[in-house]
Formats: C-alpha cells, sequence, structure tokens
C-alpha cells in the first residue's frame, strides 16, 4: 500500500511538472562542476534559451551567427552544417537520447561551437545555462 | 587434343594480355579505406571523411596543427585525440602510402608545396579539369570538388575509379 502510494505520488509530480527534464549523468556532472566556480548562479533554462536565439556578429565575415543557425530554431528537428551540408542530427534528448550522454563530447563541443559563434569560449554560467536549455527540449 | 590445348594456353596467354593490365588500372583508383574509429567519429560528424591517403604526411601535420581555424570552423580537438589522430594520418599518409593512387597524387606535387586542401593537389586539379561550372560549383547537389562522395558513389570505401562515378543531374561519368 505504500509502495502503491509513492509510485502514485511521483506519478502526480510527473504529471504536473510542466517541464520535461531529460537529466543524464554528464550533465549533473557538469552542472555540479560549474557550480563549484563562485561567479556562476542557479542555471536557468530560460537563460539558456535566450543565448539559443541570442545573435552574435562574426568579426571577419560580418555574418549573423547564432546556435540556430546549424541547429534550426526547434531543437527536435534535424540541423546542417552550413558548409558541408551535412545532417546534424537533433540535439533534443526527448526525440535523440543519446545527446547529453557523453561527457566528453559535450565538453568539446561547447567549446568549438562558443567559440565559433559567440568568437569566444562561453563563461560557466552560460554553459550551464545552456545545458538546462537543452535538458527540456 | 595437342588442339585442344594450344588452345586454351592461346586464350590463356590472351586472358593474361587483356584482363590483368584492366585490374591493374582498376587498382590505381583505390585508396585504402579509413579504418580508425576515432578519426570516423570526430572528422566525419561535420565532413566526409577523407582517407589519409589523398595528402603527404606534411600537410596533415599542418592541417591538424592549425584545427581552431578549420577552413573558418573551429575544430578543435582535446591534445590527446589530435595527436593520435595526426599519427594516423601522417602514417597512412599518400607519400608513405604503398597505394598506386596515392603515388600518382604526390608525384605531381613539388617537395615545397604543403596544399591544405586535396583539390589543391596537381594531380586532382588535373583530373576534374574536365568538369564544367555547371556540374559542380553550380549544380546544387554537388556544390563543391570538396564533397567527394556526392559524384564518387563509392569513395566512403576508398573506390575513385570511373566506374563509380554519377554526377547528379548529369549521370554517370566517362573520360
Amino acid at each position: 500500500m505504500k509502495k502503491t502510494l509513492i509510485i502514485a505520488g511521483i506519478a502526480l509530480i510527473g504529471l504536473t511538472n510542466p517541464i520535461s527534464v531529460y537529466a543524464t549523468d554528464a550533465v549533473d556532472k557538469l552542472l555540479a562542476e560549474y557550480s563549484t566556480v563562485p561567479a556562476a548562479e542557479n542555471f536557468s533554462a530560460e537563460a539558456g534559451k535566450n543565448l539559443w536565439f541570442q545573435e552574435f556578429t562574426d568579426e571577419k565575415t560580418g555574418k549573423i551567427r547564432q546556435c540556430t543557425t546549424c541547429h534550426t530554431d526547434d531543437l527536435r528537428n534535424a540541423g546542417k552544417h552550413p558548409r558541408t551540408g551535412k545532417v546534424i542530427k537533433p540535439l533534443a534528448p526527448s526525440v535523440n537520447p543519446k545527446r547529453l550522454t557523453n561527457l566528453k563530447d559535450i565538453r568539446k563541443w561547447l567549446k568549438r561551437n562558443c567559440k565559433w559563434t559567440l568568437g569566444r569560449e562561453c563563461t560557466v554560467q552560460e554553459k550551464g545555462d545552456i545545458l538546462t536549455f537543452i535538458q527540456t527540449q | 587434343m595437342m588442339k585442344t590445348q594450344l588452345t586454351s594456353v592461346i586464350l590463356t596467354c590472351l586472358l593474361l594480355t587483356y584482363a590483368l593490365p584492366l585490374q591493374a588500372d582498376d587498382d590505381d583508383d583505390h585508396i585504402k579505406a579509413v579504418n580508425n574509429e576515432a578519426y570516423l567519429k570526430e572528422c566525419s560528424s561535420c565532413h566526409f571523411a577523407y582517407q589519409p591517403g589523398l595528402l603527404p604526411a606534411r600537410s596533415w601535420q599542418k592541417l591538424m596543427a592549425t584545427l581552431e581555424d578549420h577552413f573558418g570552423d573551429n575544430a578543435e580537438l582535446e591534445t590527446d585525440v589530435q595527436q593520435a589522430l595526426t599519427d594516423y594520418l601522417a602514417n597512412n599518409a599518400a607519400d608513405l602510402s604503398p597505394d598506386k593512387f596515392s603515388k600518382k597524387l604526390v608525384r605531381r606535387l613539388s617537395e615545397d608545396k604543403t596544399p591544405l586542401r586535396i583539390t589543391e593537389m596537381p594531380y586532382f586539379v588535373h583530373e576534374h579539369d574536365d568538369l564544367s561550372k555547371k556540374m559542380v560549383s553550380g549544380n546544387p547537389e554537388v556544390k563543391s570538388l570538396s564533397y567527394c562522395d556526392k559524384c564518387h558513389t563509392r569513395a566512403g570505401q576508398g573506390d575513385y575509379s570511373e566506374n563509380n562515378i554519377f554526377i547528379p543531374g548529369y549521370g554517370r561519368w566517362d573520360d
């Protein structure tokens, strides 16, 4: 009886929680690591979303760059490499459960893609926000 | 009996004369396929995994040392991965490869040149100079000579033979 209640309770929490979060060990570890940096505050999906859509101007080409350039507006869609046309599998863990599972890969792509898009490495706060946002997709 | 034997000898000779060179000729357009999982993973997430035998070792070394600006993209790797892939590329590079195709590629390249693009290899340029703009840069399904596998249907297997060329919108290619 007690067990049933607990299960029902968990199910209820699941239902009332408006956003599903696709938590993974890799992201948990990274967020915990980022949190140790004094400048980092609570990570927010909302701030991550804003960063996702923010436009940056590339110094060399003068062109606008943003996350959506390659990954599209909807993370559940497949994206496309702007130069080679190679398909980028969806980033959203809701449709692509392999995402956010490999710690090394997350570090690599955050580093590269922040440098390409923003022209610099992302701050710990930005990385935490972006990951928190992607987790909700 | 004697006559039959003679006929088969002649036939064998004929076969050897004609069939063997054909096969050898075919060999000229083949290159060792990529056989490194890390290389496939790291490089082909963005582009076709070019075989190491398409560029000399000095080109691969220079390219791998400048991944921060990789033709306008940031393709940085962790130091250990970068080193492992540089070793793989350099050890299997065109100037060290036993493949005839690789040998042809380096033969035309002067030693003081270190091209970063396969499309700048003189042999490559020579082999593609018959193609019109309409077929490549003006062809929305091809766009550039950099995308080997758009027309070389078995490029992933290291097969660049004429039998396996199909230009989208144009069809089979015969030189």
